[in-house]
């Protein structure tokens, strides 16, 4: 704390607000909620930031971005140079601005944020990729002399993408290997249009396509080829291939009709466009009464996607208080205007059905929080005897998936986790086979966006010093 | 994309489609299955493979024709792209010699059943395959299956093709040829798969059913094509498709894969190559 330069300007304690779609209006429509910031607005909150020595917010971002020195790019109003000195280290700006957690990153530690409202790091970082989109001039980066070397990705989420776009840059081939019929793994299939539209991950693959990665969709590794068999053509190979089966309460009545696991929900949705039915042939059916269970994004997204598919009632259903909730405080707050009501303290324990096998009630009990449990979170103990029900027609369960099986299930020599995961080492994110690495939520389960790219990048540089002979 | 080879309606309903695929065709196994897409708008849905020739990069499944996106496959030509031909997905049935293996198939499982049948001859097993239908016109790879297996028996519910009668026939089929299966598969229609394992089960023949729940990704991550196996939820994509067909909740499953079927069908009564009135 010592070398932090006293602020010599007035400290501007208030963020510039984003403007969004009026609440009401937005529960009808699949479009995104924040328009970003006009540029005078973005210049004004960036001229908030103190431009510390020390910059406490760099060490929040789990991929290094330069923060004070995209900042002060935009206070001097050459978005060109912000927009480039962010992809140093950001592949993909637009979707970090949107979906990163950086109330618990960056901004976590702005200085400002001590006394005020931190300056609005993520927003700032939007506003550069949008601008950098609206220009229509993608600036290409310097790309290194060809090495000859080629690497495998397995996933074209935000893992995959990040590896890519890094190897390339340093001169490797990379052919990108994905299972779904679209790029951009829980980006496309997970976070809704209204938070991340599809056209901005798009842009972003299409970025990594341009800087030279060839991409096979509809391409199953671990089946359609296995790791071992990728490993004849290519140098070296990187897991990414994401989430997995999701996990349920283990509660009775849970293979009712009517019950999702937020994967199906979301997929449905966004990746099958379900909301468009029968325009698009995926249907999603459109119960009166939704209840969602867990207090992450991914509860979050779901709930928000029941009030859009004209539910009447949606209840947010958590077995913590309002503190606890794991989401973004932003995405909170957006739920709760769009009417989404929240049922705290709430633990679900029983799914009743119809003699037809369809949902009807939910079981659950009152709860109240103890003391801190292993997570530093106060432990949830049920009140004996508060048992009610809840009327309900469907339940989207969103309390976490493991990590894909396809690729443990058919290679021998990783070491997988009890939990499923590829185990690695954190340093390097090699695996325990010899020219494999992996990252993202194959490795931790479900984590967040920029702690998969985070892993890329480390995996990125030690597969380049592999290919380069520098160990 | 995947370019159609072969597209036409080999009985009623049902449909034979050969498509280029030459990575599936290179890796697949009895017993697994593709995810296939129409068309840009259309659903992810899960085929059964009947036959493949890896030389010539190309897989065949029987499918029949239900809803919306069957009609969409249903409709194709030769020389037409489709966009998603993924796989091969789930695990493929074990195929070991275990002595005499009965093969059961109805509806597109006749055709499913069939790479399944050859393999556990390739194996060494006695081989016998039963075919189930609801009359003589859609039998079908009758010769097909012969050529795979040591004796092929058919049973149609109006009797103008083999046994008179359905699935309930088959133990005392089986007894009056003397065939005493050490193992018994079943591909096919959700009631055939139930049926017959209800049958076994007193006879106490494994038996291992081949399962269709309602899928979307099929590689792992969406869930919905759970079910309960022994009291445990399984995943008929990575824990199947293959499961003891003795351990299943079928009155759940029978639910669970009627789920959609008003969407399923709907659609159908307002497309423009339906019939207005």
């Amino acid at each position: 704390m010592n070398d932090e330069k006293p602020a010599k300007k007035t400290l501007d304690l208030k963020r510039r607000p984003m403007p969004k779609q009026d609440h009401l209006e937005r529960r009808k429509n699949f479009e995104e909620v924040a328009f970003g910031y006009p540029p005078d607005t973005a210049v004004e909150e960036a001229r908030r930031c103190l431009d510390c020595k020390k910059p406490f917010c760099r060490d929040g971002c789990p991929v290094g971005i330069d923060i004070p020195g995209f900042i002060r790019a935009i206070v001097a109003r050459d978005f060109a140079a912000g927009i480039r000195k962010l992809k140093e280290t950001n592949a993909l700006p637009a979707i970090c601005g949107r979906v990163c957690p950086q109330e618990e990153q960056c901004e976590k530690l702005c200085v400002i944020g001590k006394k005020g409202e931190p300056v609005s790091i993520g927003r700032l970082e939007r506003f550069l990729a949008d601008w950098e989109a609206a220009s229509g001039k993608l600036e290409m980066p310097e790309m290194a002399p060809k090495t000859g070397k080629k690497v495998a990705v397995v996933g074209a989420g935000p893992a995959g993408l990040t590896v890519a776009n890094d190897l390339l840059v340093l001169g490797h081939e990379v052919t990108i290997f994905e299972a779904l019929h679209d790029c951009g793994g829980v980006l496309t299939y997970g976070i809704p249009e209204f938070r991340l539209p599809n056209t901005i991950v798009g842009r972003e693959v299409e970025y990594v396509r341009r800087l030279g990665a060839k991409i096979h969709l509809d391409f199953i590794v671990g089946t359609t080829r296995t790791v071992d068999q990728l490993l004849e053509e290519y140098d070296a190979l990187f897991v990414g291939s994401g989430a997995g089966l999701p996990w349920f309460m283990e509660i009775p009545g849970e293979n009712l009709n009517g019950v999702y696991s937020a994967n199906e929900y979301l997929t449905r949705v966004n990746l099958m466009k379900g909301f468009r039915f029968p325009e698009y042939d995926t249907p999603i059916k459109q119960p009166s009464k939704v209840a969602v269970v867990g207090g992450g994004n991914v509860a979050m997204d779901s709930a928000r996607t029941a009030v859009r598919l004209g539910a009447d009632e949606v209840h947010l259903v958590y077995r913590r208080g309002r503190h606890e909730l794991p989401a973004r405080e932003e995405e909170v707050e957006n739920a709760e205007e769009e009417g989404v009501i929240f049922n705290l303290l709430t633990l679900p324990i029983r799914l009743i059905g119809d003699e037809h096998g369809w949902l009807k009630e939910m079981e659950c009990l009152e709860m109240a929080l103890g003391e801190p449990d292993d997570s530093g979170r106060r432990r949830p103990m049920p009140i004996e005897g508060s048992n009610f029900l809840m009327p309900t027609d469907a339940v989207v369960i969103a309390i976490g998936n493991s990590p894909n099986p396809l690729i443990p299930m058919t290679t021998p020599g990783l070491e997988i986790s009890r939990k499923g995961g590829i185990v690695t080492d954190e340093a390097t994110a090699k695996t325990t086979k010899a020219r494999v690495w992996a990252g993202g939520d194959i490795v931790r389960g479900a984590a967040t966006v920029i702690s998969a790219m985070g892993d890329a990048r480390i995996a990125a540089a030690s597969i380049h010093k592999y290919l380069t002979g520098q160990e | 994309m995947y370019e159609v080879i072969e597209r036409r309606m080999i009985v009623p309903n049902h449909h034979e489609l050969t498509v280029r695929a030459p990575a599936v065709a290179a890796s697949i196994r009895p017993g697994q299955f593709v995810i296939v897409r129409p068309d840009e708008m259309g659903e992810r849905i899960p085929l059964s493979v009947a036959d493949w020739d890896a030389k010539a990069g190309t897989v065949t499944s029987i499918f029949m024709q239900v809803g919306a996106s069957t009609a969409k496959l249903a409709r194709l030509k030769p020389g037409r792209k489709i966009p998603t031909y993924a796989g091969p997905l789930g695990k493929a049935t074990p195929i070991e010699k275990v002595g005499t293996a009965l093969c059961v198939g109805g509806c597109y499982g006749i055709g499913s059943i069939h790479p399944v049948a050859r393999a556990l001859k390739a194996a060494g097993n006695k081989v016998y395959t039963f075919i189930e239908a609801r009359s003589s016109y859609l039998v079908y790879w009758e010769e097909k299956l012969g050529r795979v297996s040591d004796g092929v028996f058919v049973v149609t519910r109006d009797g103008t093709a083999g046994r008179k009668g359905h699935i309930d026939k088959m133990p005392a089929m089986m007894e009056e040829a003397g065939v005493k299966p050490d193992l018994v598969i079943v591909n096919g229609c959700t009631f055939l798969l139930m049926r017959t394992s209800e049958l076994t089960k007193p006879l106490g023949w494994k038996t291992i059913v081949n399962m269709n729940p309602i899928m979307i990704d099929g590689t792992g991550m969406c869930g919905v094509c759970r079910l309960s196996v022994g009291g445990k939820m399984k995943f008929a994509c990575v824990d199947g498709p293959d499961f003891d067909g003795h351990e299943i909740d079928w009155a759940e499953f029978l639910a669970r894969r009627k789920s959609y079927s008003p969407e399923e069908i709907d659609p159908l009564r307002r497309s423009s190559s339906a019939t207005h009135f």
